[in-house]
């Protein structure tokens, strides 16, 4: 680490240190920079699997074979998954955000293992690149979807390992940075920034983190047997030998499912700070948002069973997993309703962060209602593996997690780069985003409901009026995707400088320059209230100057805490 | 679990003036024998001739609960005392005992589905 008051008189974009150049980057342990080289990576790999989707879109145009083979179909559906979920969806807000706003909301200089935090930015890029690899040698890309299910992902000639292999690697990195997390919340909050003072989106990371720690070497086992049933014919999930391939869903959706709260949790803390700001009030129930975040966090360990109603498992298993499935809706029910709260009598200034998350909120409750027909057995297989499934995921997954991700990048960009971007047309864009959206998947519902069937690169004419729609809804989307970045883009080159707090906000972020230096603080701040607090500052940035003596600052804080 | 808010710097300093001291003693302060280890590796080699003795008798589904039993058994021989899990502080016993409750959450949940099918 650089030497504090030398490092904190340019920004950490200017700040040049024993590496310069693009070495400046490569090898920067500054959690920032490292945060933004996440940021590259995800983008690219957004954009490669945005393309993927549009393609089958278009295939999905007319019945029988439009652009590609049914081969090529099922590997581009492959590809678009396992990029879609272990690149882009469940690192984006944790890596680029998280570790962007992570240290500086909790008054840190920097992650506790900031060497750590680097490896697993490669670990990212290596697990990243066996993924693409894996596309040209061997048998041809992966064709089982990102499930790999089992027998199929033995018996398939295609490149499967190499494709599990990177998303085993992808996992270590995974596991690495959700460490990382849990340390740094536990042991590097400034003095006063109580558990209950913490800002939401940190609760967010905290409940993600332990998640990430703990399901993720599941899937990294399983992934390893299939390995091992291909080359070696172990026989633990392949029924010509004895194997059990249910056992392999029941440890692959062990992950899989607590993986969606990873995606979805760190969206959700950034609604809960998006809000507060644009409603210049203090959130409704801190407490109870905070401690929903560890409820989901709990409660989703405890419902994969609902992704294989139909997989031959026993009645008794069914009938808990879909309860327990319905208690999840519960913490996901507080939140939704002190968001809704949150904006009673605000006094609401409407701007493009808000517009998403007001998008976000329309959008993820009607995922997460048809989650509920999903979770309920009878309704369930009747729409078990068809494009309701499709829908209800892209409605929770896209429209959650994906809305959210550009929300992300519009309220904290200024805090980035410390420019602006034209507001006008960054509404513009999102206007244009949710209608695209729709349009592109709530025909999906309908055509689930109506039997079409999830994977199949044909289907019968009557279905067809439904994909046309579908299709120019993907147009719309990526044009207004395409906008939206190219206004970002604009910004990032030519847009207006920003100030140290545009939005009015109130947490730790707002009161550093834009962009923040490479410590990040002058001094440790002292934490006298908590993060929502509009009418008064709850932060003591310079305690030395105020004549404050930190380490009694530090001893009654502490003593508070202890309480 | 006490929490303690501090300053970077505070941590640091504090991880090595304390933790990592602890750990120090913990590792020198136990002197276990060789005898120790030399007993509990005769539990463990017999543990595992009981469990393929078992393997060969018909217990029907008895057979994967008795299999998994010893092999617990012989799991916390190891961790307590080749792993030095015995001379631990609380806060490490308390993470093995979560990660264990988490495993054995999943364990019945799966397995539970395989004895009612």
């Amino acid at each position: 680490m650089a030497n504090g008051s030398l490092a904190n008189e340019v920004s950490y974009l200017e700040y040049e240190g024993k590496h310069k150049g693009i070495m400046g980057w490569l090898l920067s342990v500054d959690h920032k920079r490292i945060g933004l080289m996440y940021l590259m990576g995800i983008m690219i790999f957004f954009f490669v699997a945005m393309t993927l989707g549009v393609l089958m879109r278009l295939e999905m145009l007319t019945p029988g074979e439009t652009i590609m083979k049914p081969s090529t179909y099922n590997s581009v559906f492959t590809l678009h998954g396992v990029i879609m979920v272990f690149l882009f969806i469940i690192p984006a807000i944790p890596a680029v955000f998280g570790n962007f706003m992570l240290p500086i909301q909790i008054g840190a200089k920097d992650v506790a293992f900031p060497r750590l935090n680097l490896f697993s930015w490669y670990l990212y890029m290596a697990g990243a690149i066996l993924a693409i690899v894996s596309l040209f040698v061997g048998g041809g890309a992966a064709d089982t979807g990102w499930t790999f299910y089992v027998p199929y992902s033995i018996r398939s000639a295609q490149n499967v390992t190499m494709t599990t292999m990177a998303a085993f690697v992808l996992g270590f990195s995974s596991i690495v940075t959700g460490l990382n997390f849990v340390v740094t919340i536990h042991r590097l909050r400034a003095p006063g920034m109580t558990w209950f003072r913490m800002p939401l989106f940190v609760w967010g990371l905290y409940a993600t983190s332990w998640i990430q720690v703990l399901a993720t070497p599941v899937i990294g086992i399983t992934l390893a047997l299939i390995m091992l049933e291909r080359f070696m014919g172990i026989g633990v999930f392949d029924p010509a030998l004895g194997g059990d391939p249910i056992l392999y869903q029941h440890l692959f959706w062990i992950y899989s499912h607590p993986a969606v709260y990873i995606m979805i949790l760190p969206a959700m803390g950034v609604v809960s700070e998006i809000l507060p700001t644009f409603a210049r009030k203090d959130i409704f129930g801190y407490k109870q948002i905070a401690i929903s975040s560890l409820g989901i966090a709990l409660i989703g360990y405890l419902v994969w069973g609902h992704h294989m109603f139909v997989s031959g498992m026993s009645d008794t298993s069914r009938i808990v997993f879909s309860l327990l499935t319905f208690l999840v809706a519960i913490p996901t029910g507080v939140k939704i309703f002190n968001w809704v709260a949150t904006l009673y009598k605000g006094s609401i200034k409407f701007s493009a962060p808000l517009y998403y998350v007001l998008g976000f909120i329309f959008i993820f409750s009607i995922g997460g209602l048809t989650g509920l027909v999903l979770g309920a057995l009878a309704t369930d297989i009747h729409v078990t593996d068809t494009y309701f499934v499709v829908a209800h995921f892209h409605y929770v997954m896209f429209g959650g997690m994906g809305i959210m991700f550009f929300a992300t990048m519009h309220y904290w960009f200024p805090k980035v780069f410390g420019k602006m971007y034209n507001e006008k047309l960054a509404v513009i864009a999102c206007t244009v985003i949710i209608i695209g959206f729709n349009l592109l998947y709530f025909p999906f519902f309908i055509m689930g409901y109506m039997g079409m069937p999830r994977r199949y690169y044909d289907y019968l004419p009557q279905f067809q009026g439904w994909h046309i729609l579908s299709t120019v809804g993907s147009w719309i989307l990526v044009s207004g995707i395409v906008f939206m970045f190219g206004n970002l883009l604009y910004a990032l080159l030519r847009g207006p400088k920003a100030s140290m707090n545009p939005w009015g906000g109130t947490t730790l972020e707002w009161k550093v320059p834009s962009p923040p230096p490479l410590e990040n603080f002058d001094e440790i701040p002292i934490v006298t209230g908590g993060p929502y607090v509009h009418d008064k500052s709850t932060y003591i940035m310079h305690p030395s100057k105020e004549g404050i003596n930190a380490n009694g600052a530090v001893k009654t804080v502490n003593q508070e805490a202890a309480l | 679990m006490s929490e303690q808010t501090q300053t970077a710097e505070l941590t640091t300093g504090q991880a090595h003036a304390s933790g990592h001291g602890d750990e120090h003693a913990a590792g020198h302060g136990h002197m276990v024998s060789y005898g120790t280890y030399f007993i509990v590796w005769l539990g463990l080699v017999a543990l595992t001739a009981i469990t393929v003795t078992i393997a060969g008798i018909h217990l029907g589904s008895l057979t994967l609960i008795a299999a998994m039993l010893i092999a617990a058994v012989k799991t916390t021989l190891v961790g307590y005392h080749f792993m030095h899990i015995k001379y631990d502080n609380v806060i490490i016993k308390v993470f093995i005992l979560v990660c264990l409750v988490i495993f054995l959450t999943f364990w019945i949940l799966t397995f539970s589905d395989l004895s009612f099918r």
